[in-house]
């Protein structure tokens, strides 16, 4: 697989620690929502890291996106999020992974479970839903530690009105006055309330940290879901 | 030509870097990576196999894998999503021993797991001191998440050949794709020759 060079066009802040990247990829030929990208870093002295990131756009958007969390003592995501500025180019190539993905048309409801920055790939697969006009329902139960630390916020919220997304929020650490979603670590009882049954046969995507992976994807199990239809994609603090 | 990235230093690694395949970064952690739930495996239920292209099956239980003798080994893993892990140290069985003295034409196999992850390699890559069956890390057993009670351990490829929850080998007359393999992974997998995808 090629490398290709991917120009940025514009920044967006999604959280104090979290920060979306838009690039031109001229060679780009397509993507599934919910698969990754490698990016390569080339410093003055031929010195080169890789990082692989979850694409956050839709394959129907006109512009590659991704939003990466800054981990405080990353290599590489402090360059992205705070160096990296439009006209800067880096290599980029993909997309990478057939099987942590989503594809429109089968009919069945999609529930997504995100915990942190897991939820950018549940981004493409939303916008990707949207842009096929499906009407299988979708859920999102997603677990940020506060408010402010909710990615995508705004967006979510228009997937939940226009879209007929149903999105729960569970927030970890402090809640906001008058808070009514889940104030606690997603656990077997808040799983149970949000996803379908399994007789309704959702697909069913695990995006997060480690720990949180093993949580949920074990919850489900319980609750009886058949393990073949839970895809995960774990990450660590690798960054 | 590579693109020269205004400002990026980067920290180059703390380690002997003959020892880190091309685009990979040294991590102390031991991240998790897997497809779907962690099985549940039951050592009373448990077994390994080695099946296919055989004069004869073969099959232990946990209790019999656990008589075979073990190799203790430190070495180092590389993970296709760019983690090297320097100076592991791991328990098991070697895959020679699984295989002595069988009688077979064939040319690869199929190692299939738990949970129905399944990863091929061609039989001269797990023969020769090359490759274990692993049921210990540190002095540890072998933690579920990381693929306990065994997994297979192929070093001198990426990490995700080494399959976790393994529970058997499929002897081949000749290749074929494994869950990885399918799903826009190398077929071969050399972290030195940097074969992480189709097309590599």
């Amino acid at each position: 697989m090629d490398w290709g060079a991917a120009r940025v066009v514009a920044r967006r802040d999604e959280t104090p620690r979290v920060r979306s990247i838009v690039f031109d990829c001229p060679t780009w030929e397509g993507h599934m929502a919910g698969q990754h990208v490698d990016i390569r870093l080339t410093a003055e002295d031929g010195y080169q890291a890789q990082r692989s990131y979850s694409i956050a756009s839709a394959p129907e958007d006109d512009h590659l996106m991704l939003t990466v969390e800054r981990l405080q003592d990353g290599e590489v995501s402090p360059y992205l999020t705070d160096d990296l500025a439009p006209g800067d180019q880096l290599e980029m190539r993909g997309p990478i992974g057939r099987y942590f993905v989503w594809e429109s048309g089968t009919g069945r409801p999609l529930l997504m479970i995100g915990g942190g920055s897991g939820v950018v790939p549940f981004r493409a697969m939303l916008r990707h839903r949207s842009a096929q006009q499906v009407d299988a329902p979708a859920r999102l139960l997603y677990s940020s530690r506060t408010i402010e630390d909710v990615i995508y916020r705004d967006e979510l919220t228009e997937f939940e009105d226009s879209r007929g997304v149903e999105v729960r929020l569970a927030l970890t650490r402090s809640q906001p006055e008058g808070w009514d979603g889940f104030a606690r670590r997603v656990d077997a009882a808040i799983l149970s309330e949000v996803a379908w049954a399994p007789p309704d046969r959702p697909h069913i995507y695990v995006c997060g940290p480690t720990g949180f992976v093993e949580t949920v994807a074990n919850c489900l199990v319980d609750l009886g879901h058949d393990p073949n239809s839970i895809r995960t994609e774990r990450f660590g603090p690798t960054g | 030509m590579a693109i020269i990235s205004r400002g990026f230093k980067g920290r180059r690694p703390e380690v002997d870097p003959s020892r880190l395949p091309p685009g990979q970064y040294v991590t102390h952690d031991f991240p998790v990576l897997s497809a779907g739930p962690t099985p549940r495996i039951p050592l009373d239920q448990w077994a390994f196999e080695v099946t296919g292209l055989v004069d004869k099956p073969r099959s232990w239980t946990w209790e019999e894998f656990n008589a075979l003798p073990s190799e203790t080994v430190t070495l180092d893993i590389h993970c296709v999503t760019k983690w090297s892990k320097l100076d592991t140290t791991w328990s098991g069985v070697s895959v020679d021993t699984l295989l002595e003295d069988l009688q077979t034409n064939a040319t690869h196999m199929m190692a299939s797991s738990y949970g129905g992850y399944t990863t091929n390699l061609p039989l001269a890559d797990v023969m020769g001191g090359r490759a274990w069956v692993a049921t210990g890390f540190g002095d540890q057993p072998l933690h579920p998440e990381h693929g306990g009670p065994a997994r297979l351990l192929v070093p001198h490829l990426y990490f995700w050949k080494s399959a976790k929850w393994v529970r058997g080998l499929e002897l081949l007359a000749e290749d074929k794709r494994g869950f990885w393999e399918r799903n826009g992974y190398h077929d071969y997998g050399d972290p030195w020759r940097e074969q992480r995808y189709w097309g590599d």
